[in-house]
């Protein structure tokens, strides 16, 4: 059952696996904290990396364990994408964590298992493999929302998290439960199968199932209605993990939803459809209006993200092989400019102490005219100002969805786009326009050359060897995904 | 005929531990009465010839659950009477949701026929009956090999759970004397053992009562 070529198969997860266990070890029998925290912190990177490699260095389409596990190019874009993001939040966190004395060795050993956890996620073909990824990945999530254990915000976004994620997880395990019921199979294969029956597009039971699956999903990527965990989670959380929270997690909860509705369930496409049009124009409408109040950067950009993920889902309403095209490359662009804004956070510092309010980067321009303009650029694309980044996300998402006829859903779209402009647009003006507060301490080298990758990665998009790339390897995922429609 | 007579023996003994569960009011016995309860049901299993759920039964549910319960019952002061004064007041919901499950489980009693798509689905039980497989040995099989997968990454998960539940609760607290067990092993009458030389005749009067005074 178990042979070489199906270890060369998992080999990115094996890699994490052994790696997360090798590294709680060698944490475990250092004898000094901080060193330990520091040297496992680096050897996870080089797991990351490596897993990375091993993912890049897979080719063609392999389902293993009876079709429980697949692995394609679709599961490639994102698995590098994932472990991109990983490795750079890892990088991000020294800097912080060193001050805050957190720096210990079982964070990053959680951040492997809980990027083991997306990957799984990501190749999941299986309820049974859904769920077991998910709840890998958001029980080393809890964890680590909560690792800031003396502060009582840390602690609340924690529990929280972990409240709301388990109400989460009981809906999908629900919903999955009843999909079981009335196809009698846990594998996409045979659920595609049996829903193609034609009898199956008007049984209530599919349906319930598929509305529950889809409710848990919405939790995890957190679209409204199902948003409310966010912002808390957001600010209570230390930065690093936020940084963290707001890219990956988010890459291999969309992949699931992408998996389960296109490959498990693409008979019933117009019933899904619908919910994920709903969901869709709640999140950008929500996340349009919502961060207009807000002051705390963290916060504001917890309602970005959301407004974000509403974005990303215009594509998958638009159930193509270009809107899924266009989901992934949102996805990569998305996690691209969060990593620099969330690097620009963690820049934020006076003396020893961290600042997170927006008032605090006023007339930054003035002081530290590099950070100002890097952070702008990350806001102009974030609003989606043409040619950065941002502005060929939407694109991309917004041109599937008017081929397929969903008028409404678009216009809603770039209204809100235009809406939610106003707020990433404030943040430049309070830096280049307002009167200057007390300067920034000296910025740390690894989180700045993350802010700056970020904000160069947002300009030169527009390059085809950059952009083209990336948009080349999106679409050959995207067809992997949903052939020839 | 025998299996007949150990089902009806199982089958009242469950019951009536089941009733006594909710109707005596120590709850320590409850939880006791529980543990027969579940006793008697890995019974019913054993005769459905369904050893390996019979097992998982008594380890799992009273090995772990019920051992549980009774820490907390005994542990924690809850006030039993209190948590039950309520119970007029709210019978009413609690009656409208019983209604509505049993309702349910009617509509379901009746209710035998797979979809077309699930009975297409439908594997054939592994191994096939009468194949003198037992059924912890087919699970055995069919869980090392078809779900490995699945079984290694529960394993994972559990591995979190208890790196989550260390990080967060674990505190290294200063000055805590604990136990050297290497340090105690080690100990030998050269370190262990002092020959003190007492002076012949004033060891047994000790100085202190003989001098409250002088012990300041």
């Amino acid at each position: 059952m178990i042979n070489s070529a199906v270890l060369s198969v998992l080999l990115p997860e094996l890699i994490l696996a052994l790696g997360a266990i090798v590294l709680l070890m060698i944490g475990v029998f250092t004898k000094n904290g901080e060193a330990a925290g520091r040297s496992v912190s680096w050897l996870a990177i080089m797991v990351l990396v490596l897993a990375g490699v091993a993912a890049f260095e897979q080719s063609g389409s392999t389902t293993v364990f009876g079709g429980a596990f697949i692995s394609d190019s679709f599961t490639r874009f994102l698995k590098i994408v994932i472990l991109i993001g990983g490795t750079l939040t890892l990088l991000m966190t020294f800097d912080n964590f060193g001050r805050a004395k957190l720096l210990v060795f079982e964070y990053p050993v959680l951040v492997l298992l809980a990027t083991l956890g997306m990957l799984m996620m990501v190749s999941a073909n299986d309820l049974i493999a859904l769920y077991i990824g998910l709840e890998l990945q958001s029980l080393a999530l809890y964890v680590i929302a909560a690792f800031n254990r003396d502060d009582v915000r840390s602690s609340e976004a924690g529990l929280k998290y972990f409240v709301l994620g388990a109400l989460s997880s009981g809906m999908l395990l629900y919903g999955a439960s009843i999909l079981y019921g009335v196809t009698g199979s846990t594998s996409y294969a045979n659920i595609a199968s049996a829903a193609s029956l034609p009898e199956m597009t008007t049984n209530i039971g599919l349906t319930f199932g598929l509305v529950f699956v889809l409710v848990g999903l919405a939790f995890k990527i957190a679209a409204v209605p199902f948003h409310m965990w966010t912002p808390d989670v957001y600010q209570g959380a230390p930065t690093p993990v936020t940084a963290f929270f707001a890219g990956a997690p988010k890459i291999a909860a969309m992949a699931l939803l992408l998996r389960f509705t296109q490959a498990a369930l693409p008979a019933v496409a117009p019933q899904w459809q619908q919910i994920v049009i709903f969901i869709s124009i709640a999140s950008m409408v929500l996340g349009a209006f919502a961060a207009i109040g807000q002051n705390n950067i963290k916060r504001l950009l917890a309602y970005s993200s959301i407004g974000h993920v509403g974005f990303a889902l215009v594509g998958l309403a638009a159930n193509s092989a270009e809107g899924t095209a266009g989901v992934l490359i949102y996805l990569a662009i998305y996690v691209a400019m969060t990593l620099g804004a969330f690097a620009c956070v963690l820049s934020m510092r006076r003396g020893d102490r961290y600042v997170e309010n927006i008032s605090d980067l006023a007339g930054l321009a003035r002081s530290d005219l590099t950070f100002a303009t890097i952070l702008a650029l990350l806001m102009f694309s974030f609003a989606g100002i043409p040619p950065l980044a941002g502005f060929w996300a939407k694109w991309y998402v917004f041109l599937p969805a008017i081929k397929a006829g969903l008028y409404p859903l678009s216009v809603i779209g770039m209204v809100s786009s235009v809406i939610s402009a106003y707020y990433y647009l404030r943040i430049v003006k309070i830096m280049f326009f307002d009167e200057p507060a007390e300067a920034f301490a000296p910025r740390e080298g690894r989180t700045f050359a993350v802010m700056a990758l970020s904000a160069a990665f947002t300009v030169i998009f527009v390059l085809p060897f950059v952009g083209g790339a990336v948009v080349d390897a999106a679409s050959a995922a995207a067809t992997a995904l949903v052939p020839g429609r | 005929m025998a299996s007949a007579l150990f089902f009806y023996l199982f089958a009242v003994l469950a019951v009536a531990s089941g009733a006594t569960v909710i109707l005596t009011r120590n709850p320590v016995h409850a939880v006791l009465f529980l543990i027969l309860a579940f006793f008697n049901a890995a019974g019913l299993f054993v005769l459905l010839n369904a050893e390996f759920l019979a097992m998982l039964l008594v380890i799992v549910y009273v090995g772990a659950v019920a051992v549980l319960f009774l820490f907390v019952v005994m542990m924690l002061d809850v006030d039993f009477a209190e948590l039950k004064a309520g119970f007029i007041k709210n019978a009413g919901v609690g009656a409208i949701v019983g209604g509505i499950v049993l309702m349910e489980i009617l509509a379901l009693v009746g209710y035998r026929g797979l979809t077309t798509a699930a009975s297409l689905n439908v594997a054939a039980p592994i191994p096939a009956a009468g194949s003198g497989i037992t059924n912890t040995q087919a699970l055995g099989e069919i869980l090392y090999t078809k779900y490995v997968y699945f079984f290694e990454a529960s394993g994972l998960i559990l591995f979190v759970a208890m790196i989550g539940a260390i990080v967060l609760t674990l505190k290294h607290r200063e000055g805590v004397k604990r136990q050297s067990i290497s340090a105690q092993v080690a100990r030998g009458p050269k370190t262990g053992l002092e020959i003190a030389k007492v002076p012949s005749g004033g060891f047994n009067i000790p100085p202190a009562v003989k001098h409250p005074e002088a012990a300041e």
